[in-house]
């Protein structure tokens, strides 16, 4: 009895002013975030700063860059160099910083729609020229911020607010299609995957040249609900149960199917290295070739 | 134009064999993810709701926690983290 009693006493909390340690990269002024609960966008967030804090890449060297949406709002939460861009224009506008200030670690953090609707031709061009920055790209199979639009990333059969009877477009293979335009590494996790995705950050961040890195994200509010996936933990729980890890695998064989019951493909697909763009420039630029 | 907000004490701080765990009420959204998530079943959901409206983590085994740090990783809202005793930062 008295043990019991003595333990209760013991765990009582102390009030402090701490804070999460993703905020040493954040603007605290501007928290709490907007994003609705258990979206997983905050903890893309957290992974990215705890990447760069375990890379030791100090504040003032990062670049955030993100276009529209809700992931889009990203940006504007970092206390590093932050871009909030015009819609779909993430990658030209990092690609301008890159080459302005070759030295800045520059990174790209957005959603599907944004990056490869509206944005999805620049995304092709940059993987092509193989241009030093790392894209994020959290996928949620829609328009969130907007109402739930479908938009390139989502799966076929699924409901969004314009397919009110199933899409039936066929939806991009984020991995497939980066592989195929050139970048140098690309990896999928889940955000119940929060150590693989930090680790997939690290990688990417130290690689030099276009490194994609996508992380499927639940939408309780937009998608979630209209494809009766229920609460976001639920939407985490069907992930571990769906997630096969395929390191190495052909991203040709990963694309995402609406059937909840059916495999998605996670892991490493790229990791390689060819010069960047940057590189190939000076050579020409320096009469070396 | 300085940023600097006053600092409330508004994160509880509970210890544990190894370190600390704290929890910021007022971020929460009530998602569950660290309830569920967390590897030793260290949490629960608390009865009282913060400010927006959710029920908060409690932790109702604190001597349970290792301090394997993925509640901090995996909160969407910053609201919750530890800090290992022997960690510098
Ligand atoms: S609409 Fe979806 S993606 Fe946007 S904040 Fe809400 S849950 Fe996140
Ligand atoms: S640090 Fe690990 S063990 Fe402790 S509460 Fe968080 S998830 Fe649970
Ligand atoms: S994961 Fe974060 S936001 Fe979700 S219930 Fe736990 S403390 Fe609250």
């Amino acid at each position: 009895m008295t043990t019991e009693l003595k333990q209760k006493e013991e765990v009582k909390p102390e009030l402090t002013t701490a804070e999460h340690p993703a905020t040493k990269y954040l603007r605290e002024e501007r928290l709490p975030h907007i994003w609705c609960s258990g979206c997983g966008l905050g903890s893309a967030v957290t992974s990215l700063t705890n990447a760069y804090e375990k890379l030791e890449i100090p504040v003032d060297d990062i670049g955030v860059v993100s276009g529209i949406g809700c992931a889009g709002r990203a940006a504007g939460y970092f206390e590093t160099d932050s871009y909030h861009t015009t819609h779909g224009r993430a990658i030209p506008f990092a690609t301008g910083l890159k080459l302005s200030n070759p030295e800045m670690n520059v990174t790209v953090f957005s959603g599907d729609g944004d990056l490869f609707a509206i944005g999805g031709n620049h995304f092709i061009h940059a993987a092509r020229r193989n241009v030093d920055m790392t894209v994020i790209c959290v996928n949620n199979y829609n328009y969130g911020m907007t109402g739930g639009q479908f938009g390139p990333t989502t799966p076929r059969g699924a409901t969004a607010t314009t397919s009110p009877y199933g899409n039936y477009e066929s939806p991009f293979n984020l991995p497939d299609l980066a592989a195929s335009a050139g970048a140098i590494y690309v990896a999928r996790w889940t955000t119940v995957h929060a150590r693989r995705i930090q680790q997939a950050m690290e990688d990417a961040l130290s690689k030099k040249g276009f490194s994609f890195v996508e992380i499927l994200s639940p939408c309780p509010t937009g998608y979630g609900r209209k494809n009766d996936l229920g609460e976001g933990i639920d939407e985490l729980k069907s992930y571990q149960n769906r997630c096969v890890i395929k390191h190495g695998s052909d991203p040709g064989e990963a694309e995402i199917v609406r059937d909840p019951e059916a495999e998605i493909v996670v892991g490493k697909f790229v990791d390689t290295d060819r010069p960047t763009y940057c590189d190939i420039a000076d050579e020409y630029l320096k009469g070396e070739k | 134009m300085s940023t600097e907000i006053e600092k409330e004490e508004t994160t509880k701080k509970w210890s544990t064999d190894r370190g600390y765990l704290y929890i910021r009420e007022d971020y929460c959204k009530g998602c569950g993810y660290c309830i569920e998530f967390c590897p030793q079943e260290v949490l629960e959901e608390s009865e009282e709701f913060n400010e927006k409206g959710y029920h908060p983590p409690k932790p109702k085994a604190i001597d349970k926690c290792v301090n394997c740090g993925f509640c901090g990783k995996i909160c969407p809202d910053f609201a919750i983290w530890d800090e290992k005793e022997d960690s510098n930062e």
